[in-house]
């Protein structure tokens, strides 16, 4: 078995296994944590393949915000995930049953699928030999360029749904105006009193 | 510019138009107080509305695909751009005095609105299953935000809540499915799928494409709200806002047509025989849910839910048919429905009383007695809406199962026929209310302009359909021939 | 193995120290040291009180209007890594796409700086 292989089967074992503790764990800290280990495992697997700008985005993106903010919703929420499972031994025959009816069908479509001849054209090769950032950059920002702009737009939808969803406008809270701390004029603040000795203001 | 890069935007000017408009607003909206800010924001976003809608109408329609084959402007997108763009509006339009007062009049409910309808004006231009991905999402993201705005308000944060939640696991159907079909063809454009898999091509259609199409066609069942995929709909409606439920059951479901057409009338129209089955039996379990579900209701919002799943069955209908006739019929029933459904909440949203709006569907009882005219406008939508002649219901109806007679899918038209019988009862329920029953306490008369122009607008449109039909008739014949091949791509540079 | 994962050894050398280390840590305490457990030794403390409420406390809702904050610009930057590696090839089209892109999410920063959302208080 090379090394490639090799850590090909330990990346993907944990990830799956990891995957799994996310749904399992009792302790939802638990299962962001897991969550964690889950990303860091698919990025391994993606820099096998050759996809560095990929793994580094999830490593950057998914455990550096995503996984961070999932921390703070689980924080945030307090719920009690024991009662929420407490239904589950009951739905488990029924839950087992769909499941099991889903894995046939999926062996039925994988059966007919080795039957026949692979007739698929496949994606064509990069006819030089560029890293992939360098690939998707040329292609992202001029052949996909509306693709891209969407992408802006929705992030911008993102912004002004947050905070259109959870800002408060909060009452009695004195906030730092800064144009007008720039603005002011010891005139208008300050009053030069003359004090006579001895009299007192 | 240098002449090297060639970008070609005039069948992009709608979109433009919105998204410079949708911009400035932002700021414009920021930099005012609250009050004031939602007064200007909200005339202006109607405003670029109608221009985007007027310069869909009037450009060029020669089918062109461009921006790297990923938009692709002709008659079958100026015709739904025009129609999602007015839908848009006139829901604004009929929620501008509810927002005021459920005082949930900050500015950026009209600006997520303009941020959806520009993701709705290109799903129907879609040309690549990205831009159909990215267009989706842009349409979806702002409606979850929306459903949630009455954020004190525990139902409404609920509706916006499932509809996410349920909403991501669609995009993440949809998504697996695209990428199922790139992996299998080597390709996102539509125009190449065409050619690749087109008639006499050597190259049958690969088995995992077609399980990815059935994943794709599984994330816009649920954007359209259609069985099996319906589980979020009435909650949803229920919940939100009614000026948002207003706008979620008008113009999103005319363009999520839009989009379904477009794909599986354009790169997959000769996998007909791949995906009829599958949009027949989704079209024929949302008829007959959608019919039965709702004579069991009491709420309105809930009843049109339940109203609006039977009727987007009604429009796959057209689509499952597989044919120009198909198309066409389904672009006149989703027309149609987007006048039946925005009149249909503009009495809904007429239902005020003592300062609070009321959804109970007795609450309507008598209303002929005090308000006449509301009354016979509410009977002029559920009469189309139930399918009764010489309404415009019954020409959209009478279309889309004439095409699927001729498609050879009688069994689905029997169906259809009979699932708007079932459906007509809560329809007539609903008349019979208003003119026979002993009268509750009258409603306040409708306070804004906007809600009494459009619901009398819509209702003029819905009983005048008969005198002038042959309009939308033209309109939907062209966009439906538009479909043909796909004209070649232009270079981006 | 051939170069290009070459250059990652160094990263997975660290990774296996790394897990070498911490289970070396863990197993040489648990084999070397006393085990000797009863129940006050085990029961959690906390300044010699019996720990009172949950460890886990709800959070404002504004962290989460931070984060999210910070998850989208993060996004943009993510963007901007492929079009500084691509510049070279792809003009200036490639040039102004950006611009637009960033200009679309500056308008976005100037909405929330007005809002008042990246305040505290």
């Amino acid at each position: 078995m090379s090394a490639e292989l090799f850590l090909f089967w330990l990346m993907g074992a944990v990830t799956v296994a990891s995957a799994v503790m996310v749904i399992s764990a009792k302790n939802p800290v638990h299962s962001v944590l897991f969550l964690i280990l889950c990303f860091f495992n698919a990025a391994g697997l993606f820099v096998l393949i050759g996809a560095e700008f990929l793994a580094m985005v999830l490593v950057v993106v998914y455990v550096g915000a995503v996984a961070v903010l999932f921390m703070f919703v689980v924080m945030m929420l307090d719920i009690n995930f024991v009662r929420l499972r407490e239904g589950f031994i009951e739905y488990l025959p029924v839950g087992a049953l769909v499941g099991l009816v889903l894995l046939a069908e999926l062996v039925l479509v994988a059966g007919t699928w080795a039957m026949r001849e692979p007739t698929t054209p496949a994606a064509p090769a990069l006819a030089e030999a560029v890293d992939n950032t360098r690939a998707l950059g040329r292609l992202l920002y001029t052949e996909h360029f509306l693709v891209f702009q969407i992408a802006g737009l929705v992030l911008l939808v993102a912004i002004v749904g947050a905070i259109a969803l959870t800002l408060r406008e909060r009452v009695g809270v004195k906030r730092q105006d800064v144009a007008r701390q720039v603005h002011r004029r010891p005139s208008e603040t300050l009053v030069l009193e003359r004090v006579e000795p001895g009299k007192g203001v | 510019m240098p002449a090297s890069l060639h970008l070609d935007l005039v069948p992009l000017l709608p979109e433009l138009v919105l998204t410079v408009a949708a911009l400035l607003l932002l700021v414009l909206g920021a930099a005012r107080e609250r009050v004031r800010a939602a007064g200007i924001v909200a005339p202006l976003t109607v405003l670029a509305l109608l221009v985007a809608a007027a310069l869909a109408g009037v450009l060029d329609r020669t089918p062109q695909t461009l921006l790297g084959g990923h938009f692709r402007f002709d008659a079958m997108a100026a015709f739904l751009k025009v129609l999602v763009f007015l839908g848009v509006a006139a829901s604004l339009l009929l929620g501008s005095s509810y927002v005021e007062d459920e005082r949930i009049d900050r500015f950026e409910l009209p600006l997520l609105a303009l941020f959806s309808a520009l993701g709705m004006g290109l799903m129907v231009s879609a040309e690549s299953l990205l831009g159909l991905y990215m267009a989706l999402e842009l349409q979806s993201l702002p409606l979850y935000v929306m459903a949630a705005f009455q954020r004190d308000q525990l139902r409404s944060t609920e509706a916006g809540l499932k509809y996410f939640v349920l909403g991501a696991l669609a995009s993440g159907m949809l998504l697996y499915g695209c990428s199922l079909i790139y992996g299998f063809t080597g390709t996102l454009s539509f125009t190449t799928l065409a050619q690749s898999f087109g008639p006499g091509s050597p190259a049958g259609v690969p088995t995992g494409a077609v399980v990815g199409l059935v994943f794709v066609i599984a994330g816009l069942a649920f954007k359209l709200a259609a069985v099996p995929f319906h589980m979020w709909t009435p909650d949803v409606y229920e919940g939100a806002p009614t000026s948002v439920t207003a706008f979620l059951a008008a113009a999103p479901k005319v363009a999520a047509v839009g989009l379904t057409l477009r794909l599986l009338m354009g790169p997959m129209a000769d996998w007909v025989g791949q995906w009829q089955q599958v949009v027949a039996l989704v079209a024929l379990a949302s008829m007959v849910l959608g019919a039965l579900a709702g004579l069991v209701q009491t709420n309105i919002k809930r009843l049109m839910a339940y109203s609006g799943i039977a009727n987007v069955g009604f429009a796959l209908v057209g689509v499952a048919a597989g044919t120009r006739e198909g198309v066409e019929a389904a672009l006149v029933y989703v027309a149609i429905y987007l006048a039946m459904t925005l009149g249909a909440f503009g009495c809904i949203l007429a239902m005020r009383r003592q300062g609070t709006y009321v959804e109970r569907i007795d609450e309507l009882a008598g209303l002929s007695t005090r308000q006449p005219l509301l009354a016979a406008a509410l009977a002029i939508f559920m009469f189309s809406l139930a399918g009764i002649p010489p309404l415009a219901g019954f020409f959209g109806k009478y279309f889309v199962f004439f095409a699927a007679v001729k498609a050879g899918l009688v069994w689905l038209a029997i169906a259809g026929v009979l699932a708007s019988v079932v459906a007509a009862y809560y329809y007539l329920r609903i008349v019979k209310l208003a003119y026979f029953d002993p009268p509750a306490e009258p409603f306040e008369p409708p306070s804004g302009p906007g809600l009494r122009l459009v619901t009398g607008l819509a209702a003029i449109l819905v009983a005048g359909f008969v005198v002038l039909p042959g309009p939308l008739f033209d309109a939907a014949a062209g966009a439906a021939a538009s479909l043909g091949p796909p004209a070649p791509t232009a270079p981006v540079r | 193995m051939d170069g290009y994962l070459l250059e990652y050894l160094p990263i997975l050398v660290f990774l296996g120290i790394a897990v070498g280390l911490a289970l070396v840590i863990v197993l040489a305490s648990f084999l070397v040291a006393p085990q000797r457990p009863d129940a006050e030794k085990l029961s959690a403390y906390e300044c010699g009180f019996e720990p009172f409420g949950d460890a886990r406390q709800r959070f404002d809702v504004r962290f989460y209007l931070v984060a999210i904050l910070f998850i989208i610009f993060d996004l943009e930057v993510a963007f901007l890594f492929p079009w500084a590696v691509a510049l070279g090839d792809i003009g200036l089209f490639g040039f102004w796409s950006m611009v637009v892109f960033l200009a679309v999410l500056t308008v976005g920063f100037i909405y929330e700086w007005q809002k008042g959302a990246l305040e505290w208080e």
